[in-house]
């Protein structure tokens, strides 16, 4: 076990080097530094030397991969790309085009984050089981077909919708809930009970369509039949065999995503003015702050890798059938 | 000439994929493996009500793909011809009414008046009142009175033109079943209402006959009013919903198109050869999914926009700067979205490879290539529709969310995520301007549930797994 755990982690070091590769790419090979310095001081009437000002500044103003005229080993280490992109590999995301230190920014923002990630994430996991286990029990009738309906509906309203329509509807007609804000400690609740409440609608079409397949396939098992023809009551093998076994693919489904939740959700973020890790990736792309964006493109691929070397583990500790050499 | 052709490059690769489409149609006609499963879908009733609702779609996305520049009425002088810098398409043409209607600013659906209070001039005085529109509802004389009831009339004289229309439309389908199944017509219309003919023609025609109610209110009613009301610089928006269908369009199909061909080489190679070339496709693709999609398309896309801003000169018209942008974010996201292909198709080849006419194949020294062209791949070309329909739904949906993080369509194109964008800004607004988004939200939730519908009886058809149970 342990030694699988080691060589998993050694391999997710080639897949960080490809990812830190694909973003010195984007960043500064294809959109040189003078490109960027010219977004943000705007494009026209740019003197050279303001330019250059705000390039020092920042760092940018040193070559891309070789510098020739350091001393010593400095020639490789005083390059952007070892300044910018392999300090990433430290954590080390330094300031951002704002000048901001944006590993204090991340510590700040990921509280509200998981705030609401957390919630979503686990009540919606139950409330989809709930439905899809129903909806299992009763197939092949009308409470399953109209469920299948009505989950493809749900499925097919853009994510937008249930965030613009929730906050109309629950902060705006029936005043419940401020619509949009944050605060910490206590007073956070009212702040996060609309956009869980929000993230859990909007997840419940595809979920429990997905779950409600799982089980179906289960349970045309063999087991299930042994089970049936032993004569336990169809509720006793759905919720003893079936809901155990499905709980292998369920589990493993859901721990990949599981680090993903740090990250915060995009847009539901920004939509209630919450000061998570979401938000503040869009407001990094919307201010156009490639420094912000560097860091969260790889915070989110370390994470993802956590995620992928995470389910790898669970499947051996919920599945004895695995075993890991 | 009184006008220039102008070939966009999303509309090269539109005529492309029809064409490609139409070849698949001609190619699958005489073989009956793949014809088997298709006249499943037909059967099935839910998927041709889809069909039906895809096809007007495909049909407007399809008009407003033949794009050309008008000449410049006038600025003809001394034989030189000017073409106007705005890029026109066949749709636009045929629906120059609701184009050309602009008013000034916000106004409801069906109204007479503007959304707003204005000072206007009333005799020699200055009033703060709500202007009259300039076009909606224009032809009325006393507007509060009058305007209910011609909106009745119209709607009523709509109702008999669209039900004459389908009377006509069921008549010629029922007449051509019966020439070609040789029996009475009135015996075929019987079958028809009882669901008894082959294809479930009763909800195909019950679909397009509400799809034709539709179309006659809309054109009855849009040329009187606005329909969906006006935007904020008073476009009217029901024709923005309208030239918003192509945006979406293209982007749940050139996507996949884009990335079809990378998918499959790629996956199909890991799996039949193994070895170091499944070591390094296994890694790419890993390291392509482990960067977050979305941050991911918005890196690229800030990248292009600097490009972009840096690179004026290489595009005539805003429609070309418009028209690159969408067919670079079709790329990237191709580029995000052909993993899960790619690792489906991987497993499956490696699956497939195993079997023994693959290896008798082999043993009979048969190339790679032919074995690929000849044994894998249309064994695995399941796989792939299913996936292509599948994604269609999601990338549509994509769209819109992108255009909000800001890193979607050009903000100057057509689509349902800019004016979902544009309309959230003025939320906050007593009373609320909900039509836009409204408009928006039904057109593209109609594409999206008629996609995921038609989606679920290909996958139910093709899918070997399925058609067992």
């Amino acid at each position: 076990m342990f030694p699988y755990i080691i060589r998993r982690i050694l391999y997710a070091i080639p897949i960080l080097v490809g990812v830190n590769l694909i973003t010195f790419t984007l960043f500064f090979v294809l959109n040189s530094p003078d490109n960027m310095a010219r977004m943000q001081l705007g494009m026209k009437h740019v003197t050279p030397e303001a330019i250059a000002a705000w390039k020092h500044e920042r760092g940018y103003d040193k070559p891309l991969l070789y510098n020739s005229e350091a001393p010593g080993p400095e020639k490789v280490t005083d390059t952007i790309f070892y300044k910018k992109s392999l300090a990433l590999f430290a954590f080390q995301f330094g300031a951002a085009d704002d000048g901001r230190d944006i590993r204090y920014d991340i510590r700040q923002r990921m509280w509200p984050s998981l705030a609401i990630a957390v919630p979503v994430f686990f009540i919606g996991i139950l409330v989809n089981i709930t439905f899809a286990l129903l909806m299992a029990f009763f197939r092949a009738t009308y409470i399953d077909l109209w469920g299948v309906v009505l989950c493809v509906i749900l499925m097919s309203i853009s994510g937008l919708f249930y965030i613009i329509g929730g906050q109309y509807l629950i902060g705006k007609f029936l005043q419940l809930v401020p619509i949009s804000g944050y605060q910490g400690g206590v007073d956070a609740f009212k702040f996060v009970v609309l956009p869980v409440l929000i993230g859990i609608a909007q997840g419940i079409g595809s979920g429990t369509r997905w779950y409600r397949t799982i089980f179906l396939e289960e349970m045309g098992k063999d087991y299930v039949r042994t089970a049936r023809a032993k004569g336990l009551a169809e509720p006793l093998v759905l919720f003893k065999h079936v809901l155990k076994n499905a709980m292998i693919p369920i589990l493993t489904g859901a721990v990949v995503v599981l680090p993903l939740l740090f990250m915060g959700s995009l847009i539901s973020e920004s939509f209630f003015g919450i000061p998570g890790l979401g938000s503040y990736t869009i407001d990094a792309i919307n201010s156009q702050d490639f420094a912000k964006v560097r860091a969260m493109v790889f915070l989110g691929s370390v994470l993802y890798i956590v995620g992928l070397v995470l389910t790898d583990i669970s499947y051996t500790l919920v599945d004895p059938r695995i075993r890991l050499g | 000439m009184p006008f220039k052709l102008v070939i966009l490059w999303t509309d090269a690769l539109i005529y492309l994929l029809v064409a490609v489409i139409i070849a698949f149609i001609l190619y699958a006609r005489g073989k009956e493996p793949l014809r088997a499963p298709w006249r499943q879908v037909a059967r099935s009733r839910m998927a041709m009500a889809s069909l039906a609702v895809l096809f007007v779609y495909v049909a407007i996305g399809l008009l407003d793909s033949f794009h050309f520049r008008p000449v410049v009425q006038g600025a003809a002088k001394g034989g030189e011809v000017h073409y106007s810098p705005e890029v026109l398409s066949t749709l636009d043409v045929l629906v120059a009414p609701l184009r050309e209607r602009v008013e000034k600013s916000y106004s409801e659906p069906f109204a007479t008046h503007l959304y707003s209070k204005e000072t206007l001039e009333a005799d020699g005085k200055a009033v703060r009142d709500y202007p009259r529109l300039e076009f909606g509802g224009a032809h009325l004389k006393n507007p509060e009175q009058d305007r209910w009831s011609d909106i009745m009339t119209t709607t009523g004289v709509a109702v008999i033109q669209g039900v004459g229309l389908w009377l006509v439309l069921a008549g010629t389908v029922a007449g051509v079943l019966a020439r070609h199944h040789r029996c009475a017509m009135v015996q075929i219309i019987r079958d028809m209402i009882a669901g008894r003919t082959a294809l479930p023609w009763h909800v195909i025609l019950a679909t397009v006959g509400f799809l034709i109610l539709l179309a006659a209110l809309a054109t009855d009613l849009g040329l009187k009013y606005h329909v969906f009301g006006t935007d904020k610089v008073g476009q009217d928006v029901l024709y923005q919903s309208l030239k918003s269908i192509r945006t979406g369009l293209v982007i749940g199909t050139l996507t996949t198109l884009v990335m079809l061909p990378f998918a499959v080489l790629l996956g199909i190679m890991a799996g039949y050869f193994r070895g170091w070339v499944d070591d390094v496709i296994q890694y790419v693709y890993t390291t392509l999914n482990s960067i977050p999609g979305v941050l991911l398309i918005a890196a690229a896309i800030l990248t292009l926009q600097v490009y972009m801003q840096t690179h004026p000169e290489m595009f005539d018209t805003i429609a070309h700067r418009a028209d690159m942008r969408l067919l670079f974010l079709c790329v990237i996201l191709g580029i995000t979205s052909w993993t899960g292909l790619c690792r489906l198709l991987r497993g499956e080849t490696l699956k497939l490879s195993e079997i023994d006419y693959i290896q008798a194949a082999s043993a009979f020294g048969v190339g790679h290539f032919r074995i690929i062209a000849r044994h894998i791949l249309p064994n695995v070309m399941h796989i792939v529709l299913i996936s292509v329909v599948l994604d269609f739904s999601g990338l549509v949906l994509a769209e819109a969310v992108l255009s909000y993080v800001g890193v979607g369509v050009d903000p100057t194109m057509n689509s349902w995520g800019n004016m979902i964008n544009a309309a959230r800004l003025e939320m906050a607004r007593e009373p609320i301007v909900w039509w836009s988004l409204s408009a928006a939200f039904v057109l593209m939730f109609v594409l999206v549930l008629a996609a995921n519908l038609f989606s679920d009886a290909v996958r139910d058809a093709f899918d070997p797994r399925l058609r067992k149970q």
